[in-house]
C-alpha cells in the first residue's frame, strides 16, 4: 500500500505540487487526470524520487519512501518502475539490451556490476527478457536497434523493462500522448493486463479523460498542484470536469493534448538524487 | 507619402544603426590595441620579421638535396642520386615506425585515462561536486603542461628512451582529449539517464547505458584526431632524448647535415599523410558501424 502525505514540491515560488495526501491500495490502476501544469509528472517523479519532495513523506508497505538514500534508494527505485512519455530507451542500443537495463539493480556483487558494464547477462537473464518480449509480441525486434522501432513499439519494449525490474508498482508519466490512437490501445492494453494478471498497482497520468474512464478503477484530478477530485471513474462526468477546471470536456482534452505535446517531456533537467 | 509612425520607426532604425556601428568601431579599436601590446611585448618587430624572412629560404637552399637528373636512380654510392639523399632510409623507416607506435599506444592509454575522467567531468551526470572539481582540474592540469616538459621529467626518471615519450604524450592526451570527451557527453540527450536511473541503476551504469552509446561517434572522432596530433607530437619529442625519429632529426639538427634533415622531414610529411588518410577511412568506416 503507497501512502502520500502532505507531499509538496516547489520550484522557486511555485507549488508544483501542494499538500498531496492520498492511499492506494495494492492492485488499484489509478487514472491521474490534470491540465498542463496541474503537477502530475511532479507527483510520479516525486514518488519515483527522480525529484526530491520539498515537504511531506511518502510511504510503501510502512516504509518511509522519503528517507532513502544511495542502495535502498535504487532498491525503491527497482520497486516502483517507471514509464515515460519519450520511452526514455537507449536509441542506440539494441531492444534486448534495453530491456536487460531493468535488470541492472538485481545484480548483486562487484564481479556482477563489474560484468553488466561490460555488457555481461547470463543465459537466465536474456531468457527473461526474451520472454518479456514474446509476451508483448516483440520477440522479432529483440536485436534491432531501439530507434527502429515505431512508438508503440518503443513504449512497449519500456514496458518489458519495468517488468525486468520486477517491480510492485509501476508509474506512468503520459505513456500515450506520443503515440496514435491504435499504439496508444496496445500500450494501455499492455498496462491494464499487467495491473491483472501481474496483479501489479499502475498509476498513470493521462490527459484522455475517456482512457481514464476505461482503463482506471479511481481517478485522481489535479489542479494546481492539489486533488481536487478522488473517486470512481464515473463520478467524473462532463458535468463534474466544468465544475472543478470550469471548461468543458472537449476544452479540457484539447487543451491537454496541445500541452502534452508542445511540452519537453524532459523538463526539469537532471534532478536526479545522486544513489 | 509617410505616416508619422513610419518616419518615427526609420528614425528609431537609424538610430539603432549608428550606436551599433560605434560599438563595432569600438571593439575594433580595443582589439587593435591589445594586438599592438601583444606584439609589442612579445618582441614581435615588423622589422625583424622583414629582416629574417630571407634568411629562411637560405635554410631551406641549404637542406635541399643536391639532385641531379641523369643520376637520379643511381645506387648509394653515387652523389646526387635519391639513394644517396636518403641513404640511411632503412634505420629511419624503423625509427619512424617506433614514432608512430608511440603515438598509437599514447593515445590509447590518453584516450582511456579520458574517458573515465569524463563522466565525472561532465556536468550533465550530476556527479558529487568534490569529483567534478577533481577531474575538471586534472584534465586542465594535465593538458596545459606541454608534452615536451613532461617528457622531461619522464627522461629524467625512467630514463632515454621511448618509454618515457608515451607516457608524455599520454598524459597530455588524457587532459586534452577529456574535456573534448566531457563536452561531447553534456551534448546527449538526457531522457535515457532517467529511464535508467528510474530503474534502479547506478551512476556508473546509467553512464555506461545513457550517455556512452549516445556519444560514441563522437568520442571516437575526438580520439582519431588526437592520433593524428600525437604523431607530430612523438616525431618532435624525441628531441629531449625521449625515442622515436626526433632523436635521430635533432641530431642531424644540431649536427648541420644538410641533407638529412629535408631527407627525415620528408619522411615525417608522408608518413603523417599516410596515416591521417587511413586514419580518416577508419573513423568513416567506425561511425558507420556504431551509428
Amino acid at each position: 500500500m503507497l501512502e502520500i502525505e502532505g507531499l509538496t514540491r516547489r520550484f522557486g515560488s511555485v507549488k508544483a505540487v501542494d499538500g498531496v495526501s492520498l492511499t492506494v491500495p495494492a492492485g488499484q490502476m489509478v487514472g491521474v487526470i490534470g491540465r498542463s501544469g496541474a503537477g502530475k509528472s511532479t507527483l510520479l517523479r516525486l514518488i519515483n524520487r527522480l525529484a526530491e519532495p520539498s515537504e511531506g513523506r511518502i510511504r510503501f508497505d510502512g516504509r518511509d519512501v522519503t528517507a532513502l538514500s544511495g542502495r535502498a534508494l535504487r532498491d525503491w527505485r527497482t520497486e516502483c518502475a517507471m514509464i515515460f512519455q519519450q520511452f526514455n530507451l537507449v536509441q542506440r542500443l539494441d531492444v534486448l539490451t534495453n530491456v536487460l537495463i531493468g535488470r541492472l539493480n538485481h545484480r548483486h556483487g562487484v564481479l556482477a556490476r563489474l560484468g553488466s558494464l561490460f555488457c555481461q547477462f547470463s543465459p537466465a537473464e536474456r531468457a527473461m527478457a526474451l520472454a518479456a518480449l514474446e509476451r508483448f509480441d516483440l520477440l522479432s525486434t529483440a536485436l534491432q536497434r531501439a530507434d527502429t522501432l515505431s512508438g508503440g513499439q518503443q513504449q512497449r519494449v519500456a514496458i518489458c523493462r519495468a517488468l525486468m525490474q520486477e517491480p510492485r508498482l509501476i508509474l506512468a508519466d503520459e505513456p500515450i500522448a506520443s503515440l496514435d490512437p491504435r499504439n496508444a490501445r496496445t500500450v494501455m492494453d499492455a498496462l491494464a493486463e499487467v495491473n491483472r494478471r501481474d496483479g501489479l498497482t499502475v498509476m498513470v497520468n493521462l490527459h484522455h479523460l475517456d482512457t481514464a474512464r476505461e482503463y482506471c478503477t479511481r481517478v485522481i484530478a489535479m489542479q494546481q498542484g492539489r486533488v481536487v477530485f478522488d473517486g470512481a471513474p464515473a463520478e467524473l462526468n462532463a458535468a463534474r470536469i466544468t465544475q472543478i477546471y470550469g471548461i468543458t470536456e472537449a476544452e479540457f482534452q484539447a487543451e491537454a493534448a496541445a500541452a502534452v505535446n508542445a511540452t519537453p517531456a524532459h523538463g526539469f533537467g537532471p534532478q536526479v538524487a545522486l544513489a | 507619402m509617410s505616416s508619422p509612425a513610419i518616419a518615427a520607426q526609420e528614425a528609431a532604425f537609424l538610430d539603432l544603426r549608428r550606436q551599433r556601428r560605434r560599438t563595432t568601431l569600438l571593439g575594433l579599436l580595443v582589439l587593435a590595441a591589445c594586438l599592438l601590446l601583444a606584439a609589442w611585448t612579445s618582441e614581435f618587430h615588423p622589422a625583424t620579421l622583414a629582416a629574417g624572412l630571407p634568411r629562411i629560404g637560405e635554410y631551406f637552399a641549404r637542406i635541399a638535396p643536391a639532385l641531379e637528373w641523369n643520376k637520379l636512380f643511381a645506387d648509394v654510392e653515387t652523389e646526387g642520386s635519391l639513394a644517396f639523399w636518403f641513404y640511411r632510409l632503412d634505420a629511419w623507416a624503423i625509427l619512424l615506425f617506433e614514432t608512430a607506435q608511440m603515438a598509437a599506444l599514447a593515445t590509447l592509454a590518453g584516450a582511456v585515462v579520458a574517458l573515465l575522467l569524463a563522466f565525472p567531468a561532465a556536468k550533465n551526470t550530476g556527479a558529487p561536486a568534490w569529483a567534478y572539481q577533481a577531474s575538471r582540474r586534472f584534465l586542465e592540469a594535465t593538458r596545459t603542461v606541454p608534452e615536451i616538459v613532461f617528457a622531461l621529467i619522464f627522461v629524467w626518471a625512467f630514463g632515454v628512451g621511448a618509454l618515457a615519450g608515451i607516457l608524455a604524450i599520454a598524459l597530455h592526451t588524457a587532459g586534452a582529449l577529456g574535456k573534448l570527451f566531457a563536452d561531447a557527453m553534456e551534448n546527449v540527450e538526457m531522457r535515457p539517464w532517467d529511464g535508467v536511473r528510474a530503474s534502479g541503476g547506478t551512476w556508473s551504469e546509467a553512464c555506461r547505458f545513457a550517455v556512452l552509446p549516445a556519444a560514441l561517434p563522437d568520442l571516437l572522432s575526438y580520439a582519431m584526431l588526437r592520433f593524428e596530433i600525437n604523431l607530430r607530437s612523438a616525431s618532435v619529442i624525441g628531441f629531449v632524448g625521449a625515442g622515436g625519429i626526433g632523436e635521430e632529426l635533432y641530431k642531424v639538427i644540431s649536427f648541420n647535415y644538410y641533407e638529412e634533415i629535408s631527407a627525415i622531414l620528408l619522411l615525417i610529411i608522408l608518413s603523417v599523410m599516410v596515416i591521417d588518410m587511413l586514419s580518416e577511412r577508419l573513423r568513416r568506416r567506425v561511425i558507420e558501424a556504431v551509428a
